[in-house]
């Protein structure tokens, strides 16, 4: 497994460095115009979530305001409040609820040609903790037809136990981004973008545990802590289109493919249509599907106790689909300005997300042989209702 | 060694970037057939607040992770 993480390690450092290079060289050749800076705005949203067990609300609000010709400033604050009664806790642990806030602040400095962006992000939740700063680079060329980004974030974690007050780890995490924006026609632009992150430290989480064959246990299983390897490196690519249709409507479509060191392998597409009416309404439609394999260490059914290095009985590791289908209603409130305001919207939208699991069984029918269990499924219900405004 | 070459490569993407403008290549698609292009529906990040949500929505389910472009990122999911 350490060979394997280190061989996958190489290969995906190689991969940026090549793309560095290639980068370098060709920017070396390429003309500049100058940047643009997003336009001023405010966001306020409530967020819903409610599926498996799991229901998460909270608020974001966001402010986008330049600050002259070249400066513009962001904030962003974001809470879940979390109630969990999900599958892994009905069957292991017990019924909890928390917070997370999570508050970020940026600057982007347009220069000539480029737009240099920092941001920091603090997210505080009872048991875990974590701070990000990250900076980035990007810059129109070709008559603005091209827009080349390089970002760069460091995140560092600390992973807390809420029934161990001595119990305290560190993660630290490196995203390094490359994205290409390119227009093909008066009708169509496209997007390409890679990340690699690496991870290093502790990975698991500290209340989930794997489940293991116990013949001296009267349900005939049992359960140990999780083990995670120390680090995960994993790259993703994706490439986004969108084609203005010869009425005023839009359809989108994107592809994403990921890997990483703990062999994971995962693909999702989305598609989606976005249509104008008159008097200031916008209907947009979508459909996405995601699929993944297990990571290696993954087994919902260990044959016995430590009968490996590494042990995962989580289900985001395992081998599993989704399929997503939402819409999202817009109406335009101001069209034309009024007093400060140039434009506002109201929103909202809604996804049902439906999970289908390939090899993680339902631990609450308690009459079926062990391993033999019912696969286990769920939907999820997630609605936003938003106020923009542009200033 | 290799974080000395890696901050020199990245490094040097970043003066590549800051120092070209020097040739001069026509754009195929003009500054006035941009219409369509400019049209706030052909935006991929037209609810930027939203689509950030959804982003760690999705993240703190399933094991892929990044180049969701535009915003999104860290999420303290444990």
């Amino acid at each position: 497994m350490q060979k394997a993480d280190t061989v996958v390690a190489v290969v995906a450092t190689s991969t940026m460095k090549l793309c560095l290079l290639l980068l370098c060289l060709l920017c070396g050749a390429l003309p500049t115009y100058a940047g643009v800076l997003p336009d001023d705005r405010a966001d306020a949203l409530y967020h819903s979530y409610d599926g498996g067990g799991v229901e998460i609300t909270g608020p974001s609000v966001l402010v986008l305001k330049k600050i002259g010709q070249n400066v513009a400033l962001s904030g962003n604050y974001y809470v879940d409040s979390i109630s969990s009664a999900s599958i892994d806790v009905v069957t292991t642990a017990s019924k909890y609820s928390e917070d997370r806030t999570e508050v970020s602040a940026g600057a982007d400095y347009m220069h000539g040609d480029s737009i240099m962006s920092v941001s920091y992000t603090n997210s505080d939740e009872d048991d875990y903790q974590s701070d990000t700063a990250s900076f980035g680079v990007s810059m129109d060329m070709f008559g603005n037809m091209t827009t080349v980004s390089l970002g760069y974030a460091r995140s560092w974690d600390t992973v807390e136990n809420n029934n161990d007050p001595t119990f305290s780890k560190d993660v630290d995490r490196q995203n390094y981004k490359v994205g290409l924006s390119q227009v093909l026609t008066k009708d169509m632009i496209m997007e390409l973008n890679y990340e690699l992150i690496t991870d290093e430290g502790y990975l698991n989480n500290p209340y989930r545990s794997a489940r293991y064959v116990d013949p001296t246990s009267p349900i005939g299983y049992s359960y140990e802590p999780e083990v995670y390897p120390n680090t995960r490196t994993s790259n993703a690519v994706a490439v986004r289109s969108m084609y203005y249709l010869p009425y005023r409507a839009a359809t989108y479509a994107e592809y994403r493919f990921f890997d990483d060191s703990w062999n994971i392998t995962a693909h999702n597409i989305e598609i989606g249509y976005v249509h104008p009416l008159p008097s200031g309404w916008v209907l947009e439609g979508r459909y996405r599907y995601y699929t993944q394999n297990a990571a290696d260490f993954y087994s919902d059914l260990f044959p016995r106790q430590d009968s490996q290095n590494f042990l995962a009985r989580d289900k985001e590791l395992s081998e599993f689909t989704s399929n997503t289908i939402g819409f999202t209603i817009s109406y335009d409130f101001v069209q034309n300005g009024w007093y400060a305001i140039d434009r506002g919207s109201i929103n909202f939208a809604y996804d049902h997300i439906m999970f289908d699991y390939d090899d993680f069984r339902d631990l609450r029918d308690k009459n079926a042989p062990v391993g033999k269990e019912p696969l286990y499924d769920f939907s999820a219900d997630v609605a936003q209702i938003f106020v923009s405004i542009w200033f | 060694m290799n974080a000395r070459m890696n901050i020199t490569l990245w490094l040097m993407a970043v003066c590549s970037l800051l120092l070209s403008g020097c040739a001069s290549v026509e754009p195929w698609v003009k500054p006035y057939e941009r219409a369509h292009l400019a049209d706030p529906i052909m935006n991929f990040q037209r609810n930027p607040v939203s689509s950030s949500y959804m982003t760690h929505v999705y993240q703190a389910r399933e094991g892929a992770r990044g180049a969701e472009g535009g915003h999104g990122g860290g999420c303290g999911c444990n």
